[in-house]
């Protein structure tokens, strides 16, 4: 270890790496600097403030997710100066949007009037549609801030819910730049971008035009990455709390890269999918099928029943009296035939066990090898 | 892949091939395009149509449909003669190089241009490109493989690969990008006519013993079986009777489906397994109801070789069981019990008879899978293959000549088809088709086509054409698009109302028995 590269937080004394970030250090050493647009993976750009921190000799406080660490520095995380700055950017966050999670302050008959405002924008009385999933909400908490004493800033742009997978929520949006950053430097889809537009700074995609008639593939990296409720599935918002849910994490289903996925259950269905975080070969994203392509889980079109054919109809049947069928058809079959007049197409979509059991079935039973699958196909 | 997916963005050149990555890898090609944009990674990418990683390539080569083998030794050629071929690599880990150099001597870059339409020129650009990288990185898909030729494609691949000593190392390597979930795990465990599971072969006799052995059987056969594209045939001429399919669709994934219908239709006996009535279910004579991957446990094998876990979610519809459930109780109706606990029990068992998995437990996979071979219960897997040999050693070298695709296009059918998914659809369609938002992202069949094109025919955008090949005609929309090139139309495979592969050519690969998807020919007209 260097002797060169010391670094102290909070009186503690760490080692690190040259160009690691103050952040960086500090995470890895579990003292937590509260974050809201650092997205691992891209490069910082110190665009919320949140992540603030007094550096000893220094006159201002310093972003830790953009500056690097050097030799020797002090530093302080949550010194009485870092707290009031988080705070003023946190209560100017929450006056400036629709942030209706009640920590806004809820005493007076401004509540009320916000509250009416905020119904008409989003067609629903409840509270805000991340309500208890919210970056900004957890650090409001945290730092128990309200967004009273700033006046309500009228909302400039009105929420798109014009493509089928994603509402665009702009009075929610605290422009934290972390879903441009991710459909710019991790899918590379580079669909939208921060636009300066008459009124105020927004979002856009193909120079403020709707998603659905940009570059956007609806592969939903920016969904995920949003802190806030700015961003949300189409089909979740409003109809699925996360205390609702269960999470099973599993593999995708649909090409090969076998991205690793949470499936949330709610009332024994499935009614979102997350990509897994932190966890290889995806870490975190999905495509537009692995994230929204699962309603042919709960879909009323799926088989429940075995089914025999009869005089060219298909009637319902007993699992015992179908495979005994298929059992005696098969025997027959093999008896009159031989084993090779047989075969079994297993899938590339069922698991691996099933796979070595078909194939088994095949040679021990049937006793061929005319066992395939689509892998040509 | 002989090595992994995050490898990708560690290249110093990557070359893409037969492959439109954004919309059937998604995530994959995030990689190559992070490679592009933010790691100085070159990228070449080799596809008859302007896909869209084309538009993040330092070069798009076009080649004529079918071609590959020329290109690949035109490029061999230049990097051979300008001798930037990694000498330590070929003479210290391959064989067969004089009869390689042979081969590709005539395939020098005017004659390349001659067969592939790609200026001689961008063949000694991709050429130096590639041979420049300290490591590249060859991706390629079905545009390689689903070829009368797919084999030779693919063993020119590794040629190229080898020539320049991109194999074994990270960055590196000859990577094949798996279309189905689980296609890597159902070859791995047998689900192939020629080999057990971990490819060991039926014709065997110590592999043979062992099975036996292991599951308690004699008389298993040593005959290598039907691959499925000679099945249907044989069951055409009555020779092959019964049919158990398994989570598949081949009357919209097979080629030239009015022959493919007549085959299955001619079988005495079929019986369908599956989630949905598919094309195929709807003509069997036993349908039986399975459950889908949210709701079971098991295990997937991905693209890279790693093995990961799949859990369950949900409980499956009405009276559907786990797939494996069911092929047990009939093994057992006829006479084998087969029977076991759970997938985790199946999965032992697999371990015990099957080297490459030999060293995994559903518990070392708990958290991240692991790359086969993995042989034993401390080994790490292996992220990388062939680091210091190959299976056989030294890499052989396999001279290989260009054989043309087996139909040209000609007066009567001037046109050629090329075929494919896009990013909204998974293959026939069976299960993206429920969810209402991919439809409306992508609600029918269309035939992408070049304006100039479509001007000869009489076509507009929107305008319903006629598609016939010599197997059988469908009808879809015209669709104007910066992909198509001129001479070919692309129709997607996913829509079992007007199916592609109703036109497209069965002729097969001799070794791997591919049908020829990504070429044909066809004629367009005008819908009345």
């Amino acid at each position: 270890m260097s002797e060169q590269n010391r670094i102290t937080i909070n009186g503690n004394e760490f080692s690190f790496e040259a160009g690691e970030t103050i952040l960086e250090v500090a995470r890895r050493n579990h003292i937590d600097i509260p974050t809201l647009c650092h997205l691992r993976g891209t490069v910082s750009n110190g665009e919320c403030k949140i992540c603030v921190v007094e550096i000893e000799g220094e006159d201002s406080l310093t972003a830790s997710c953009s500056s690097p660490a050097t030799d020797s520095m002090v530093v302080r995380t949550e010194s009485p100066e870092v707290i009031a700055a988080r705070r003023t950017t946190i209560r100017q966050m929450l006056s400036s949007g629709n942030h209706n999670c009640a920590v806004r302050g809820s005493d007076d008959r401004d509540w009320t009037q916000f509250q009416l405002n905020v119904q008409k924008e989003d067609d629903s009385s409840e509270l805000c549609p991340v309500w208890g999933d919210c970056r900004l909400q957890d650090i409001a908490y945290r730092y128990q801030v309200s967004g009273e004493g700033f006046s309500k800033t009228d909302i400039p742009y009105h929420t798109e819910r014009v493509n089928p997978f994603i509402v665009r929520d702009f009075s929610r949006c605290i422009l934290c730049g972390r879903c441009v950053q991710a459909c710019n430097e991790i899918q590379v889809n580079k669909a939208i971008a921060f636009g300066n537009r008459e009124t105020a700074t927004k979002i856009i995609a193909a120079g403020d035009r709707p998603l659905k008639d940009s570059d956007c593939v609806f592969c939903g990296e920016c969904v995920q990455v949003c802190p806030v409720g700015a961003l949300v599935e189409k089909d979740v918002r409003y109809r699925v709390r996360p205390w609702e849910t269960e999470k099973v994490r599993t593999t995708c289903s649909y090409c090969g890269v076998g991205c690793q996925l949470d499936l949330h259950v709610k009332d024994g269905k499935v009614v979102k999918v997350s990509g897994t975080e932190d966890v290889a070969p995806n870490y975190g994203s999905l495509c537009v099928k692995g994230r929204f392509g699962f309603n042919f889980i709960s879909s009323p079109e799926r088989l429940t029943t075995p089914l025999i054919r009869e005089n060219g109809e298909f009637r319902e049947a007993s699992w015992d009296e179908a495979l005994d069928l298929v059992a005696k058809r098969f025997g027959e079959i093999k008896e009159k035939h031989g084993s090779d007049t047989m075969g079994l197409l297993t899938s590339a979509r069922v698991t691996n066990e099933e796979n070595y059991v078909a194939q088994k079935f095949t040679r021990a039973v049937l006793k061929t090898n005319n066992v395939d699958h689509c892998a040509r196909l | 892949m002989t090595n992994t997916i995050a490898d990708v963005e560690k290249a110093d050149v990557i070359l893409v091939t037969g492959s439109n990555t954004t919309e059937n890898h998604p995530v994959l090609s995030a990689f190559v395009k992070r490679a592009v944009e933010f790691k100085n990674a070159r990228l070449i990418v080799v596809d008859p149509r302007r896909i869209k990683l084309a538009g993040f390539a330092h070069q798009w080569l076009r080649p004529n449909l079918g071609t590959d083998v020329a290109w690949i030794n035109g490029m061999m050629h230049v990097i051979i003669k300008e001798d930037i071929y990694d000498r330590t690599f070929v003479g210290t880990r391959t064989e067969g190089f004089e009869e390689l150099k042979k081969v590709v001597e005539k395939f020098t870059p005017e004659y390349t241009e001659e067969i592939t339409g790609i200026p001689a020129q961008q063949i000694i650009d991709a050429a130096r490109m590639y041979a420049g990288a300290k490591a590249g990185s060859i991706l390629y898909c079905m545009g390689i493989t689903q070829h009368t030729t797919g084999t030779d494609n693919v063993k020119s691949l590794a040629n190229l690969a080898m020539v320049c000593g991109n194999l074994g190392i990270e960055g590196g390597g000859v990577n094949p990008l798996r279309g189905q979930n689980n296609v890597q795990g159902a070859c791995d465990l047998g689900g192939l006519p020629n080999v057990f599971s971990g490819y060991q072969p039926v014709n065997s006799i110590d592999a043979i013993k062992k099975m036996e052995e292991a599951w308690g059987v004699s008389g298993l056969s040593d005959k290598v079986g039907l691959k499925v594209t000679e099945m249907l045939p044989k069951a055409y001429n009555g020779e092959f009777k019964a049919l158990y399919i398994i989570g598949e669709n081949p009357l919209v994934s097979d080629p030239d489906l009015n022959h493919a219908e007549k085959c299955i239709s001619n079988l005495d006996f079929l019986v369908v397994q599956d989630i949905f009535m598919t094309e195929t279910a709807k003509i069997a004579d036993v349908v039986l109801p399975s459950a889908c991957f949210a709701e079971k446990e098991g295990t997937f094998s991905n693209t890279e070789r790693r093995v990961q876990r799949v859990r369950k979610a949900v409980e499956p519809p009405g009276q559907a069981w786990d797939d494996w459930k069911i092929t047990c109780e009939i093994a057992t109706r006829m006479g084998y019990p087969m029977s076991y606990e759970n997938p985790s029990a199946i999965f032992e068992e697999i371990a015990t008879v099957t080297p490459s998995y030999a060293g995994l437990t559903y518990d070392r996979i708990e958290d991240e899978g692991l790359h086969w071979p993995c042989p034993t219960a401390d080994h790490p897997g292996t992220p990388i293959l062939h680091t210091a040999q190959f299976p056989r050693g030294r890499g052989q070298f396999h001279a290989i000549d260009f054989i043309p695709p087996a139909e040209k296009a000609d007066d009567e059918y001037p046109m050629y088809l090329t075929t494919g998914r896009v990013i909204y659809h998974y293959h026939t369609g069976t299960m993206t088709r429920k969810t209402d938002g991919l439809n409306e992202r992508s609600s029918g069949n269309f035939v992408e086509i070049t304006p100039d094109d479509a001007q000869k025919h009489d076509l507009k955008d929107g305008d319903m054409v006629n598609v016939a090949s010599r197997r059988g005609d469908i009808t879809a929309a015209v669709k104007f698009s910066d992909k198509a090139v001129e001479g070919t139309v692309f129709i997607p495979f996913h829509f079992a109302e007007s199916a592609a592969n109703k036109l497209t050519n069965a002729a097969l690969d001799p070794i791997s028995g591919i049908p020829e998807f990504k070429v044909c020919a066809v004629r367009l007209s005008k819908a009345a």
